[in-house]
């Protein structure tokens, strides 16, 4: 077994095209379904937190419980959806990226809902009487509140994102893992170790986890800089 | 973004500054996520923008075994040279792929277990059955031999010694061609496999071969996994030869009247460029170390 680092190392700077395809797909794959989970997850789980309607403590419970939704489940159920012989199969989305996109967007929203609510909840709690003063509705306290709970939400959604790009279960069934197709970095790694190239798999773990170390120093440093320059 | 400004700045007009609520709207912050938004969106809209130009393009499922080898690696980039069809694999065992393929998933499967492939013929799944190549199994385990495999000459007396000496076996247990072939062997030797010594692995051609590796186990695997894999530990190719142990690969096309979607007419050109002298070639000249991997039998 070559040592691993020097392997990712020599994997990154070399810049071969297909193995740069397959870290451009699992971010792609990864960023829209975080994307997509944020836009439904950020105004639902908002809504959860301030309508008050029967059933909503099962829902609250449900979505908190989905958030161990394990991946291979949400895959198959995918897979069973838009299987040529499942209710969707005339999309012909099965074995795509967009497949992946659907299967990921299902495991994070759960995430993405269940921390917006608790977020809402708990500054609702704290500032409603002020926000009824100004003659903010609940519907129209959404925004402001969202707006105000960004950081703690913004570490949800990565939660969200760590566990869209840590996943293989789902991505596998329903992308099939063809290579140059539907290849990520996840189901790589799976492969790679299937056929004993222990090293290589391994190589492959430590460019995924280093992208995904970037990516979240990325967003520390713009939040730090934004509050400097925008306090 | 303005509108939102107004709006939010509507619920608040008497409090421009100092509290949390008021400063959310604040234009420059807001300008800045407008600016996030359109960066994340610019990264995310390929996926959706590459797809509405892929050119032609067929879907076959094949066996892990094929996959592991790297024989489509060797092979497809020259069918698709020569006919601008690319080939999407996607690597199941021989049992779910011809699940997938029953399903309508895929356009063409291409497997090894002789009698599910004709009974998904005879069933209607697929059109017709072609020969394509073949391999063989063979038996590797720990180099000290436990089971004393070394002084026999007979697939089934071999299986029946590890079973004998309770040395560890791992299995498949997936419902794919190698499985398949490892309960003919063990029909054969007259032998229900259990007990501790019995692995069922239930994962893939590498994974099993991996677990093997660490027990140490005995394993069934096909000769091209074999000679790709490169984590060999201390196994060790221990049995081969046998006629039983002949693993021959069809192919199939998937067939249209029953989903119509299938993309017959290419899924039929891929079939007969495999069948062809140059397909046959291609599988030939695969090699692993001056070893060939598949030997070409169409008629």
């Amino acid at each position: 077994m070559s040592d691993p680092f020097s392997t990712a190392f020599s994997m990154i700077v070399s810049g071969d095209p297909a193995f740069m395809e397959i870290i451009g797909l699992s971010l792609r794959v990864t960023l829209s379904a975080v994307l997509i989970a944020c836009l439904i997850g950020l105004p639902l789980g908002a809504g959860l937190a301030l309508a008050r309607f029967p059933g909503r403590s099962i829902t609250i419970i449900v979505f908190n419980a989905l958030m161990g939704l394990p991946p291979v489940v949400a895959g198959l159920v995918v897979y069973l959806l838009l299987s040529r012989s499942g209710p969707m199969g005339s999309l012909a989305l099965l074995f795509t990226p967009t497949a992946m996109i659907i299967a990921q967007s299902i495991l994070i929203l759960p995430i993405v809902i269940s921390l917006t609510r608790s977020v809402v909840e708990d500054l609702w709690g704290e500032y409603r009487e002020q926000l009824r003063s100004l003659g903010a509705s609940r519907l129209r306290a959404v925004p402001t509140l969202l707006w105000d709970g960004r950081v703690s939400l913004l570490t949800g959604v990565l939660a969200g994102f760590g566990r869209a790009s840590a996943e293989v279960g789902a991505v596998l069934i329903v992308g099939g893992n063809i290579a140059g197709h539907t290849r990520t970095m996840t189901t790589a790694i799976t492969l790679e170790t299937s056929r004993g190239e222990l090293g290589l798999a391994v190589a492959l773990g430590i460019v995924l986890l280093t992208l995904t170390l970037g990516l979240n120093a990325m967003v520390w440093f713009a939040g730090q800089w934004a509050r400097e320059r925008l306090g | 973004m303005g509108q939102t400004h107004r709006k939010r700045a509507h619920i608040s007009p008497a409090n421009w500054s100092g509290r949390m609520v008021c400063r959310t709207i604040s234009p420059p912050r807001c300008s800045l996520h407008l600016r996030l938004a359109f960066g994340i969106a610019m990264l995310v809209a390929p996926p959706f923008a590459t797809q509405a130009a892929t050119q032609e393009f067929i879907t076959v499922a094949s066996t892990t075994s094929t996959e592991n080898s790297g024989l489509f690696r060797h092979i497809l980039p020259l069918f698709e040279h020569e006919t601008g069809i690319t080939v999407r694999i996607v690597a199941q065992g021989t049992g779910q792929a011809l699940e997938t393929g029953r399903r309508g998933d895929v356009d063409v499967v291409f497997v090894h277990a002789r009698t599910q492939e004709d009974a998904f013929v005879a069933a209607g799944y697929g059109v017709a059955r072609f020969d394509v190549m073949y391999n063989d199994f063979v038996i590797v385990g720990p180099a000290g031999d436990p089971a004393g495999l070394a002084g026999i000459d007979d697939a089934a007396a071999a299986m029946a010694a590890i079973a004998q000496a309770e040395a560890p076996f791992a299995s498949r247990g997936d419902d794919s061609g190698t499985h398949a072939a490892e309960m003919r062997l063990w029909a054969a030797a007259g032998i229900e496999p259990e007990g501790r010594w019995y692995l069922s692995t239930g994962s893939g051609m590498g994974a099993t071969l991996n677990m093997a590796v660490q027990v140490p186990a005995y394993a069934l695997t096909d000769r091209g996994t074999w000679l790709s894999f490169r984590n060999r530990g201390s196994l060790e190719l221990l049995f081969e030869g046998d006629s039983m142990l002949h693993n021959p690969y069809g192919i199939i096309l998937v067939d249209p009247a029953r989903h119509p979607h299938i993309k017959a007419g290419q899924g039929q050109t891929f079939i007969d460029w495999l069948i062809s002298s140059a397909g046959q070639e291609a599988i030939a000249g695969y090699r692993i170390d001056g070893e060939q991997l598949f030997f070409p039998n169409a008629e």
